[in-house]
C-alpha cells in the first residue's frame, strides 16, 4: 500500500482525480459505476482519505489544503453522477425493449353483444318524433276486435276486414285476435289523453312502435311476425298538408337530406282521404327500368297514411267536428330491408346472432 | 285486383297511345295501385300458314301423325321441289284440320309459353320445319282437342299466308294489372278503371253502359218476386232484379275468338256461349249475370232467405248446408212457391238449372244484391266468386237493365235467336242520398285552398250532381258510388282529383313533450346493458306447441301451462303462445348451434302470454267513447302479457386463448345478468336459492323484490330439460318479469349522501359455518351487526376442507369501516369487529376460523 495522498500534494491530488475520472469513464455498467465509486468517492479512497488528513494540518495549510482536495472531489463526484445518470438511462432503454408485447393480439376477453336492428331502428324512428315534442304510446299485443277493428271503422261486413289476414284467439268468436296493425294503440291513446285535449288542449301526438301479427307464412318478403311503428296527431287544425310535412321531415330523418316522398291516393277504412306514402328509389332514382329494389317503378312503397276519419275520433269521444287528426303507419322491418339493403326476411327473425352482430349497438 | 287489356280499355277511353307503363303510372295518380303488366309470352316468327298437302302416316307405336305441307308466305317458304309446292314441311299430331285450312305455324326461332322455343327437328321419319299451333299453346285458350283453325273471326283480308298471326291474335297486347281498394267496386270492370284513367288524365271518357239501350219494363215477363223475411242492418237483400229471355240460342256456338281473347287476357277461362257472355259484360261494366237454362226454371222465381235444413248443389259440385241468412235465388215446380233452392243469390249458382249443351232458351238475371247479405253468405261458406267480389264491394244498382242488354246483343249475335220483348225489371232501388257538405270543408282537411268552384267542378267529373245551399253544397252521388256517404268521402274525391302532389308540406308544432316514460327509458337501458355485457338480443316468434311446456318440465298446476291458443295458428303444432320467453327463445339457440355456433349468449325482451279470466271481449258501440265500465270489460278479456326478459347462455364466456384457458358460462353468469338488469331498473333484488322449472334444482336462484313478490329465476338449466331440448350440458339461463322491475324502480329520486373522506378501516373476517348456510344470509347478519360505520361487506373467498371439517365450510368476508368525521380508533374497529363475531355465533353458530 503507498503512501496516503497529502492533502497538500497538489500534483498527487490531480493524479487521483485522472485516475477516478478515467475508472468513472471505462465503468461499462451499472455494478462497475458502484465499485468504482467505493474506490475512488468512498471513505477510504484517496481523495477522501486526504479530505480527512486535512484536519491535522495548521490553519495557513488546511486553507491551502481545502482549496485543492474540496474541488478534486465534486469533481469526481459530478462524474460519478453523470456516469450513472447515461447507464440507468441505457438500462431503461433496455428493459422497456425487452419488456415489449404484441398489441395486435386479440384482447377481447368475452363476446360482442348487440342490440337486434328491429328495435334498435324502431327506437331511432321514435327518437325522431320524440325530439319534436312526440310521445311513445304503447297498446297490447293481443288485442280486443273493438280496439283492432271496430273502433278504426272497419264495418264487421266490410271485405277490408279480410284484407287483414288476422289470428284469432280462442274460442271462436271470443273478440280477442292477435293485433294486426299498431292502429289499435291510435284509439287507446286518443281514450287515455282525451280529458287533455279537451280540457287543457293539449294535442294528442304520439307514436307507437310495436309487434303486429298476420297470418302470412315466412317467405323473403313476409312473416307472421312483424314490427310497425304508427303515428297520430290529433288537434284542432290539423291538415293534410301537416301529414305531408310530418312524413317529409321523418323520411329525411330517416334517409338523409335528398329524400325525396310522394303521396298516393289509397284506402284505410281509418283514414279518409287516406294515401300510400312512397320513397324515391334511393338505388336507381327512378332511372332503372330493370331496378331490383323498386321494380322499375321508380318508388318504393313506405307506409299507409291518411286523415283520421272522423268515425276514429268520435268512437274515443272526440268530437270529429271540433278536432282533425292525421296517422301514419310503417313496417320496420321494410324499413330496415331497403336502409340496410336486408334481402331476406329470414335473417331477420331467425336469430342468427351473426345478423345482430353486424348492425352492434346503433345503426 | 282487376286484369284490364288495353285494346278493351281503349274502346272507353282515349288512351292516345300510352304504353302499358304509362296507362300503369296514370292509374296509380288516382290510386289503382300497379300490381303488375302482362303480355303474352310468345315471340315469332309466328304467321298464318294453309295447309297444302296433308298426308296421313301410321307409325310403329301406333300414332297416327299427318305429314303436311303448309305454305307460310314467300318470305318464308322453302322452294318448291318437283311436285312438292313452296312451303315447310310440318309433321302434326292434331287431325282436326284438312288440306286448305288457314293455321297459325310458329317457325323455328319462335318461342311458344312455357317457354317452349321451337326448331326444326327430325320426327317421324320427317324434318319437321315449324310447328302447327293449338290455341293452348299459343297461351289464349283451353282448347287442346286440335289445333287452331283461322276462320270468319278474322278479316279475310288477313287470312293470307306468311301474315303475322302476333298482331293478328292479339298476342302482342298488353293487360295491366291493378289492385283495386275494397271501397272502389265500380273499378272491379273496364268501366270503372276507364273512368278513372280518364280522370287521372283529363281524356275523354264514353261510358260503355250508356252505349247499350235497354228498353222500359214491360208486364208479362217471367216473373220474380223477391221476399225477404229477414233483411240483414234493415236492407233488403235485392232491390233490383231484372230478367229476360233469349229463345233459340245455339248453346253449342263457340265464342268468338277476340272475346276469348278478352276474357283469358282478364284472368278468366273461356267456357260455352252463354257463360263466356256474361262473364264479359262482368268485366266490361261491373255487374255480375247468371244465365239459366230455361227449361230448368219453373216459374216464378222468388228471392228469399233460405230455411233451416235447406241444401244447395253449387256449380261447384259442392253439397252445402245453408243458413238461414244466406239470400236465395229459388224457383217454383209444381207450382209452389220458392220451393226450390237454384242458386246462391250473388255467390254461386246451382247445378240443376246450369246452362247445357242442351238447353235452346236462355234466361238472363242481372240483380243488385245487398253488400252485406253477399258478404257474409261467401265468408260463410268460404266461397269467393267473380259476381261475390263485386257485390259486396257495391255494384252500381242502375246497370242491371243495361248489363242485361249488353248481353243479350252478344247472345243474340253469336248464338242466333230471338229475346223475348217481355222486360221483368223489379226495381225497388233506394234514390241516392244527397250529401250535405260546406264548400270550404274540403280544404279545411286538406290544407289546399280549393275553391267552391274547384270543388263542385271535381265532384261532377266523378258523376256527382251538385247544388249550392248557402255556403253548402249538396251532393248527389253517382249511382256507381255507393261509398259516398258522408262529407269526409267528398274530401278524398277533390284531394286525389286535384292531386296529392299539390297539397303543401307543412311540419305541425307539437306541444312540448314530456320525453320518454321512465319504463320506455328503463327497457332500453337494460337492452344496452345486456348487449355490452355480451348478450345479443334476438327476436322470437312467440308460437309454440304444448309439448314444450313438458320440455321444459312445468309442473301440472304451474301458471305457465295457462295458455292462450290461437283458432287459426299457422302451423296446427304451434298453437299456443309462449307464457315464458324461454319456452322460444330456446329456438333461437338452436338455429345458432345448429349453423355452428359453440359459444352463445342471447336475450329478448318481449310479452309472455297468461290465460285470465273467460277471454271473451265485450263488442261496445263506436257512436261514442265506450263507458269507463265497458273499457274496463275490454281490457279484462285480455290475457295477462307483462313484457320480460330472458337470457341463455351456452359454451364460454371466455374462450380459451393466448391468455389462458376457457372459461365456461356457468350459473353465476346467468345470476349476474339477472342482477345487472335488476340494477339497471332501479329495484332492489334479494336472491335466494329456489327449486323452479326449468332450472336445475341446486343451481337455481329466486330473485324477489323486498317485499316479497317474485319477479324471476336465473341460473343453471335442468340436465332432464337440456336433453329434452337437445341444448347443450351446462346451458345457463335467467328470465325475469321486466315489467315487475321497472315498476319496483319507478320513481325513486335518490338522496345523495355525502362523499366520506376519513380513512377506510378494512377488517377481514373468516367464519367456519354450516354448509347449508347462504353466503347471503352471513353477510347480511354481519352488515346488520356492522351497524353505522360499514361502508360494504362482502364474501371473497369460500373454502372446504379438512381443516374446517364436514359439512362445514369457511366463509371469508372483508368489512370496510369508515367515519364520516374522524380516523376510527383501534377500540372502535376491535368493537365492530366482536359485535359481528358474536352476531355471527348467535345466528348462525359460526366461529371466527383460526
Amino acid at each position: 500500500m503507498s503512501d496516503p495522498l497529502s492533502p497538500l500534494d497538489a500534483a498527487g491530488v490531480r493524479a487521483a482525480v485522472d485516475e477516478a475520472l478515467a475508472a468513472i469513464a471505462a465503468a461499462p455498467d451499472l455494478d462497475a459505476l458502484k465499485s468504482v465509486r467505493i474506490a475512488h468517492a468512498g471513505d477510504r479512497s484517496p481523495l477522501a482519505l486526504a479530505n480527512r488528513a486535512i484536519g491535522g494540518l495548521d490553519r495557513a495549510q488546511k486553507a491551502e489544503a481545502g482549496r485543492l482536495v474540496g474541488p478534486a472531489r465534486a469533481e469526481v463526484n459530478a462524474a460519478l453522477a453523470a456516469r450513472q445518470a447515461e447507464l440507468e438511462a441505457e438500462r431503461d432503454a433496455r428493459v422497456l425493449v425487452e419488456e415489449a408485447v404484441d398489441v395486435t393480439l386479440p384482447v377481447e376477453r368475452g363476446l360482442a353483444g348487440a342490440r337486434h336492428p328491429l328495435e334498435t331502428l324502431a327506437e331511432r324512428m321514435c327518437d325522431v318524433f320524440v325530439a319534436m315534442g312526440w310521445e311513445v304510446a304503447e297498446g297490447p299485443e293481443v288485442e280486443t276486435e273493438w280496439h283492432n277493428f271496430d273502433a278504426l271503422n272497419f264495418d264487421p261486413d266490410h271485405p277490408a276486414r279480410a284484407m287483414q289476414d288476422t289470428f284469432f284467439v280462442a274460442p271462436e268468436g271470443s273478440g280477442v285476435l292477435l293485433r294486426t296493425h299498431t292502429s289499435p294503440v291510435q284509439t287507446r291513446a286518443m281514450l287515455a289523453r282525451s280529458a287533455e285535449l279537451l280540457e287543457a288542449g293539449r294535442g294528442i301526438y304520439v307514436v307507437c312502435p310495436g309487434k303486429t301479427f298476420r297470418t302470412d307464412e315466412l317467405d323473403a318478403t313476409h312473416t307472421p311476425f312483424f314490427h310497425q311503428i304508427e303515428g297520430l296527431a290529433v288537434d284542432r287544425g290539423l291538415t293534410m298538408a301537416h301529414l305531408k310535412g310530418t312524413l317529409d321531415h321523418f323520411a329525411r330523418a330517416m334517409f338523409g337530406p335528398d329524400a325525396v316522398t310522394r303521396l298516393r291516393p289509397s284506402f284505410f277504412p281509418f283514414t279518409e282521404p287516406s294515401a300510400e306514402m312512397d320513397l324515391r328509389c334511393f338505388v336507381c332514382g327512378g332511372a332503372d327500368a330493370e331496378c331490383r329494389t323498386c321494380s322499375g317503378t321508380g318508388w318504393i312503397e313506405w307506409g299507409g297514411c291518411g286523415m283520421t276519419h272522423p268515425n276514429v275520433i268520435r268512437a274515443a269521444g272526440i268530437d270529429p267536428d271540433v278536432y282533425t287528426g292525421f296517422a301514419f303507419g310503417m313496417g320496420v322491418e321494410r324499413t330496415l330491408m331497403f336502409r340496410h339493403g336486408v334481402r331476406d326476411m329470414h335473417d331477420m327473425v331467425e336469430g342468427d346472432v351473426r345478423f345482430s352482430r353486424q348492425f352492434g349497438m346503433e345503426l | 285486383m282487376v286484369r284490364v287489356p288495353l285494346t278493351w280499355l281503349a274502346e272507353s277511353v282515349d288512351l292516345a297511345g300510352a304504353s302499358a307503363e304509362e296507362v300503369a303510372a296514370a292509374l296509380v295518380r288516382v290510386g289503382l295501385e300497379e300490381e303488375g303488366i302482362h303480355g303474352s309470352d310468345v315471340t315469332g316468327p309466328l304467321v298464318v300458314g294453309r295447309v297444302l298437302t296433308l298426308e296421313k302416316e301410321t307409325h310403329s307405336n301406333g300414332k297416327t301423325i299427318s305429314w303436311c305441307r303448309v305454305d307460310v308466305g314467300p318470305e318464308h317458304n322453302a322452294p318448291a321441289e318437283g311436285d312438292v309446292p313452296a312451303g315447310r314441311g310440318i309433321v302434326c299430331g292434331a287431325h282436326n284440320f284438312g288440306v286448305g285450312d288457314l293455321v297459325v305455324v310458329a317457325l323455328p326461332g319462335a318461342v311458344l309459353p312455357g317457354p317452349f322455343p321451337i326448331t326444326a327437328r327430325k320426327t317421324y321419319g320427317h324434318v319437321s320445319d315449324g310447328m302447327i299451333c293449338s290455341a293452348r299453346e299459343l297461351g289464349i285458350g283451353d282448347d287442346h282437342t286440335g289445333i287452331l283453325v283461322l276462320g270468319d273471326e278474322h278479316d279475310p283480308a288477313d287470312l293470307v299466308p306468311g301474315r303475322d298471326a302476333i298482331t293478328l291474335l292479339g298476342l302482342d297486347e298488353r293487360t295491366v294489372e291493378v289492385n283495386v281498394t275494397p271501397d272502389r267496386g265500380y273499378c272491379f270492370s273496364v268501366r270503372g278503371v276507364a273512368r278513372e284513367y280518364a280522370h287521372a288524365t283529363g281524356r275523354a271518357y264514353r261510358d260503355p253502359a250508356l252505349a247499350v239501350s235497354p228498353p222500359p219494363a214491360t208486364a208479362g215477363g217471367f216473373r220474380v218476386e223477391v221476399a225477404d223475411d229477414a233483411p240483414i242492418r234493415g236492407r233488403v237483400g235485392c232491390d233490383r232484379f231484372v230478367a229476360r229471355v233469349v229463345r233459340g240460342v245455339d248453346a253449342t256456338a263457340q265464342s268468338p275468338s277476340w272475346l276469348e281473347r278478352r276474357l283469358t287476357q282478364a284472368g278468366m277461362r273461356p267456357i260455352s256461349l252463354a257463360v263466356d257472355v256474361t262473364n264479359y259484360v262482368m268485366l266490361e261494366l261491373g255487374q255480375p249475370l247468371h244465365a239459366y237454362d230455361l227449361a230448368t226454371v219453373a216459374e216464378p222465381i222468388v228471392v228469399r232467405r233460405a230455411r233451416p235444413g235447406e241444401r244447395l248443389v253449387t256449380l261447384d259440385d259442392v253439397d252445402r248446408e245453408l243458413h238461414p241468412e244466406d239470400l236465395l235465388i229459388t224457383d217454383s215446380p209444381d207450382g209452389v212457391p220458392g220451393s226450390r233452392v237454384i242458386g246462391l243469390a250473388g255467390v254461386m249458382g246451382g247445378a240443376s238449372t246450369e246452362v247445357s249443351e242442351a238447353t235452346v232458351d236462355v234466361l238472363l238475371e242481372g240483380a243488385h244484391f245487398d253488400a252485406v247479405s253477399i258478404a257474409r253468405t261467401a265468408r260463410r261458406h268460404k266461397l269467393g266468386s267473380e259476381a261475390s267480389r263485386r257485390f259486396e264491394r257495391g255494384v252500381d244498382p242502375q246497370l242491371p237493365p243495361r248489363a242485361v242488354q249488353r248481353a243479350i246483343d252478344l247472345l243474340v249475335r253469336f248464338g242466333g235467336g230471338t229475346v223475348d220483348p217481355e222486360v221483368t225489371d223489379v226495381d225497388e232501388v233506394p234514390p241516392a242520398a244527397p250529401v250535405r257538405m260546406p264548400a270550404d270543408f274540403p280544404a279545411r282537411i286538406v290544407g289546399l285552398d280549393y275553391s267552391a268552384a274547384r270543388v263542385r267542378e271535381l265532384l261532377e267529373e266523378i258523376g256527382c250532381a251538385v247544388a249550392a245551399d248557402g255556403d253548402d253544397l249538396v251532393v248527389t252521388p253517382p249511382s256507381w258510388r255507393p261509398d259516398l256517404t258522408a262529407p269526409i268521402d267528398l274530401v278524398e274525391e277533390v284531394a286525389r282529383l286535384d292531386g296529392y302532389e299539390r297539397m303543401p308540406s307543412v311540419l305541425p308544432a307539437a306541444p312540448a313533450g314530456r320525453g320518454l316514460t321512465h319504463a320506455q327509458r328503463v327497457r332500453r337501458s337494460v337492452a344496452r346493458a345486456l348487449a355490452e355485457q355480451g348478450f345479443t338480443e334476438v327476436l322470437t316468434y312467440p308460437f309454440m306447441g304444448a309439448q314444450r311446456l313438458d320440455e321444459l318440465a312445468l309442473p301440472d298446476d304451474d301458471r305457465r301451462r295457462r295458455t292462450v291458443r290461437l283458432v287459426n295458428p299457422l302451423n296446427d303444432a304451434l298453437p299456443f303462445l309462449r307464457t315464458s320467453l324461454l319456452a322460444t327463445l330456446v329456438d333461437a339457440v338452436r338455429v345458432n348451434l345448429g349453423r355452428g355456433a359453440t359459444d352463445l349468449a342471447l336475450f329478448e325482451i318481449g310479452r309472455a302470454f297468461r290465460a285470465d279470466g273467460d277471454g271473451i271481449a265485450p263488442r261496445p258501440g263506436v257512436d261514442d267513447r265506450p263507458s269507463d265500465d265497458e273499457l274496463a270489460a275490454l281490457d279484462a278479456a285480455l290475457p295477462v302479457q307483462e313484457r320480460r326478459v330472458a337470457g341463455v347462455l351456452v359454451g364460454h364466456r371466455v374462450p380459451a386463448g393466448w391468455q389462458g384457458q376457457a372459461q365456461p358460462y356457468e350459473w353465476s353468469d346467468a345470476v349476474a345478468a339477472a342482477r345487472l338488469v335488476a340494477a339497471r331498473t332501479g329495484a332492489d333484488v334479494e336472491v335466494a336459492a329456489d327449486a323452479h322449472a326449468p332450472w336445475h334444482p341446486g343451481r337455481c336462484a329466486r330473485l324477489a323484490l323486498p317485499d316479497g313478490t317474485l319477479v324471476g329465476h336465473a341460473g343453471e338449466l335442468h340436465p332432464r330439460v337440456l336433453a329434452a331440448l337437445e341444448l347443450p350440458a351446462r346451458t345457463c339461463a335467467f328470465e325475469l318479469d321486466l315489467d315487475a322491475l321497472v315498476a319496483a324502480g319507478e320513481g325513486r329520486l335518490v338522496a345523495a349522501a355525502p362523499v366520506l373522506v376519513q380513512p377506510v378501516a378494512k377488517e377481514d373476517l373468516a367464519f367456519v359455518v354450516d354448509e347449508a348456510l347462504p353466503a347471503g344470509a352471513l353477510v347480511a347478519t354481519v352488515r346488520a351487526a356492522a351497524g353505522g360505520l360499514l361502508e360494504d361487506a362482502r364474501v371473497f373467498d369460500v373454502y372446504r376442507g379438512e381443516q374446517v371439517g364436514a359439512g362445514r365450510k369457511s366463509v371469508a368476508v372483508t368489512v370496510r369501516l369508515r367515519a364520516g368525521d374522524h380516523t376510527l380508533t383501534a377500540d372502535e374497529i376491535a368493537g365492530v369487529r366482536a359485535a359481528v363475531v358474536e352476531a355471527v355465533a348467535r345466528e348462525h353458530g359460526g366461529t371466527l376460523r383460526a
